[in-house]
Parts: C-alpha cells; sequence; structure tokens
C-alpha cells in the first residue's frame, strides 16, 4: 500500500541483486556470444537478441514495480499508465520494423542502390 | 443529496482534496509525464530499430565500437565500461528509493546521507557518458567513404584493424582548409583530416599486406573482408577520408548509427543531467527542512520517481545500443 509506512529496505536490497545478476548475465552473453543461440534464428531476430529483450524487459518490471513502488499502487492507476505504453509500443515497433524489413527487401532485390 | 458516489463518500467530491486513483495530485501528474516521455524514447529507439532493419546487412557491430576503458589503452574491452556504468546508474536508484523509504519514517539524516549519493552517482554516470562520446566522436581507426557512400575500413591478414596513422604515406602535397575569411562569407568546410585519400591509397599501395573490409555482414556475422585485388579496386573509388564521429559521417560505418546514438544518449543525458538538477534543489529543501515541516517527504517520492525512469530508459538504451 502506497499509505503504509513500514520499512522496504530488504526487498530494495533484494530487488538490487536481482538487476545486479541479471546485468552481469547480459554482459556476459554479449561478450561470449554462443554459437547457438547467436546462429539461430526465431521470427527473424536471433535468440540472443531474444534473450537480451526478454531480461530487459524483467529488469524494466522490477524498476518499476519495486523502485518506483507500482505494486504499491491502486490497480486502476498501474492499468492507466502500463497499458497504454505496451500497447502503443507494441504497435509502433510491429509497423516500424516491418516496413524497415520491406524496405530494405527493396533495395535488395530492385536494381536500386543505395550505397555501393 | 449527495449523488455522486465515490469510494471516498464521507469526503466532499468536487471540494478537493479527493484523490482520483489513491495518489496525490503531484504523484499522479508525475506518472503521466512519465508515461508521455517513455512514450517518446519509445519513438526514437522505434526509429532506431526501423533504420537498423533498413540497413540490417552494413549496420555496425556494437563490439566493435565501443571497446574502451579508461587507464587501458589499446586493449579491446568491449561492454565493461557500458556495464559500469549501468550499475553506476542502477546503484544510485537504489539509493534513491532508499532515500524514499528513510522519508516515509521522517529520518532526515538518513533522507540527506542517500539523496547526496544519489547525486553523486548521476554525475559520475553523466561524467561517463561524457567520456563515452569523447572516444566516440575522437574515433580510433579512421576509414575511406566511397563515392557510392559505403565505407571502407583496413584490417591486417589477419583480421585486425589497422589505423590509417599506421599506413598513411606522407606525400608532398598542401592543401589548405576552406575558411570564411579566404573565400565569400558562405564557403566554409569541415577540418580536413590528418590524410588526404591520395596519401591512404599510396600508403594501401606501398603494404601489401593490408586488406580491405567492407561493412557487409557475412553469413558468420562478421564484416565481409575483401581480397587484395578486390580491395585495390575499391579503393580507386575513395572519395573521403573519415576520421572519428560527427553528424554527417562516421568511421563505424552507417551514418544514421552516429545519428542515433547521439541523438538518443544525448536525449537520455540531459534527462540525467537535469534528473541531477532536481535532486540538487530537493536535496537542499531536505537539509533546511522544508519536509521536516510539512511532515511528509512526498517530494523526495516524485523526483524518485523521474529517477526511477531515467533509469528504466537507460536499462533499454543499453540493451538496443550495445547488446542487440
Amino acid at each position: 500500500m502506497s499509505h503504509e509506512h513500514v520499512s522496504n529496505t530488504k526487498r530494495i536490497w533484494t530487488v538490487f541483486g536481482i538487476l545486479s545478476v541479471i546485468t552481469i548475465v547480459e554482459v556476459i552473453f554479449g561478450i561470449i556470444k554462443p554459437e547457438a543461440l547467436h546462429m539461430n534464428n526465431f521470427l527473424g531476430l536471433n535468440l540472443l537478441n531474444w534473450l537480451f529483450i526478454i531480461l530487459t524487459i524483467v529488469k524494466a518490471y522490477y524498476i518499476v514495480y519495486a523502485f518506483m513502488h507500482m505494486e504499491g499502487e491502486k490497480s486502476n492507476l498501474r492499468n492507466a499508465v502500463i497499458m497504454p505504453l505496451i500497447f502503443l509500443v507494441i504497435y509502433l515497433l510491429f509497423i516500424l520494423l516491418t516496413e524497415g524489413n520491406y524496405i530494405f527487401e527493396v533495395f535488395k532485390d530492385s536494381t536500386i542502390k543505395w550505397n555501393f | 443529496m449527495d449523488t455522486v458516489t465515490t469510494a471516498n463518500s464521507g469526503e466532499k467530491t468536487w471540494g478537493g482534496g479527493n484523490e482520483p486513483m489513491g495518489s496525490s495530485y503531484g504523484k499522479l501528474m508525475m506518472w503521466f509525464f512519465i508515461l508521455s516521455d517513455a512514450l517518446t524514447f519509445s519513438g526514437f529507439l522505434a526509429a532506431y530499430g526501423f533504420s537498423r532493419f533498413k540497413f540490417i546487412e552494413t549496420w555496425p557491430l556494437a563490439d566493435e565500437v565501443f571497446t574502451h576503458f579508461p587507464f587501458m589503452h589499446g586493449v579491446s574491452a568491449p561492454m565493461y565500461y557500458v556495464a559500469f556504468m549501468t550499475f553506476i546508474l542502477i546503484f544510485s536508484s537504489v539509493t534513491m528509493v532508499l532515500a524514499v523509504d528513510a522519508g516515509h519514517q521522517l529520518k532526515k539524516q538518513k533522507v540527506t546521507i542517500y539523496l547526496f549519493l544519489t547525486i553523486v552517482g548521476g554525475l559520475i554516470f553523466v561524467g561517463s557518458q561524457a567520456w563515452e562520446w569523447k572516444n566516440f566522436i575522437k574515433g580510433e581507426y579512421g576509414a575511406i567513404e566511397t563515392t557510392g557512400g559505403s565505407l571502407l575500413q583496413f584490417v591486417d591478414k589477419e583480421g585486425h584493424r589497422v589505423a590509417l596513422a599506421d599506413f598513411a604515406a606522407t606525400l608532398p602535397e598542401e592543401r589548405e582548409q576552406l575558411t570564411k575569411d579566404k573565400g565569400k562569407w558562405f564557403m566554409e568546410e569541415a577540418a580536413l583530416p590528418t590524410y588526404s585519400v591520395a596519401e591512404v591509397q599510396a600508403g594501401f599501395k606501398a603494404h601489401p599486406d593490408l586488406l580491405i573490409r567492407t561493412e557487409v555482414i557475412d553469413a558468420n556475422k562478421k564484416k565481409t573482408i575483401l581480397s587484395r585485388e578486390e580491395s585495390e579496386k575499391r579503393l580507386t573509388q575513395a572519395t573521403l577520408v573519415v576520421e572519428g564521429a560527427n553528424l554527417t559521417r562516421n568511421e563505424y560505418g552507417s551514418k544514421l548509427f552516429a545519428d542515433f546514438f547521439f541523438f538518443i544518449t544525448g536525449f537520455h543525458g540531459f534527462h540525467v543531467f537535469s534528473g541531477v538538477v532536481i535532486n540538487i534543489i530537493i536535496f537542499f529543501n531536505v537539509l533546511v527542512g522544508t519536509y521536516e515541516k510539512r511532515r511528509s517527504y512526498e517530494m523526495v517520492e516524485k523526483v524518485g520517481l523521474y529517477w526511477h525512469f531515467v533509469d528504466l530508459v537507460w536499462v533499454f538504451v543499453f540493451t538496443v545500443f550495445y547488446l542487440v
């Protein structure tokens, strides 16, 4: 609850630990780039990148829910802030990345050369 | 005659003092400001994604661009420095949330210390970013741009990058930079690179073991290295020597890469900077006891929300620019 005044230091340090571990894992994977993940694709993106994106979203969840104390807010505030963001970002990414990929194919397959 | 039923039925709905969504006016507005700012950053990052997908085969590889670490010259250390920056920001987020927590219990001393640590963390982060920018702008190896606008980099037989300074010849030529006072008032050009195209070409001819690396990413997700004959042919199309990075061109590859880097990390850095300024103001308010008198440290909580948001954005910038 947002008006509760009990100390949360234990939870704060736990979340700090989680965020640190995730960052370290990301950095290790970013440096060694395991073949099995890096060379295999799923939905146009390699598995390593999927891993990074999922870990980032997990980190974002902890920052918003624990540090910004979203978990203590009322559910209508939670939904009013998070839902539009998630919906619009997914929509924007979908149209822009599809379009970017389309333009790439136009330059690749046609006789027009962009950069030579 | 109360016709409106709300959760706070005991209070007057229109008389003020009502808290929609159970959150004070200031906090609510901070949340919605954060929402709109998050959408702005999403727009920037999505635009980056668009350009990257558009040039997916020629986009620079991040771990070849950001390889510097303080006091370690010539050592390729990708990721470490930016991981350090991430830790600084996460840690300053932790001290911020500890300050908010101490504020709930009205412990002025603790709030002061934690807020101070948060400010220090923010300053270290902004400083680190400035250093990162400096390395990015200065560049390391230099490259050649062709008439078609693509970028050529130089490698030795083992595929290690070679800097222009290591092979470029010195020719008895002089080329003066055009400035306003030498031409008409509108005539100007950017600072001249250290070597001319002819000097790079002559140097390349004199070093038979050098090869050219193009921007194209091959099946092994490495940049393509041309054979010696192809390299010589490609180099005849050279028009410009590119050293470092600016908004027009950069030695790392796609021109848009540097633009997005400057714009997005710059916009984020500006947020961090404003966050530090706001934190400093609140820090002095805490010191003089403003919130002690109010018996509420909610202001710390509100700037805390903003500060965590800055951290949140960095988590995404970190992934998009350095990992993916």
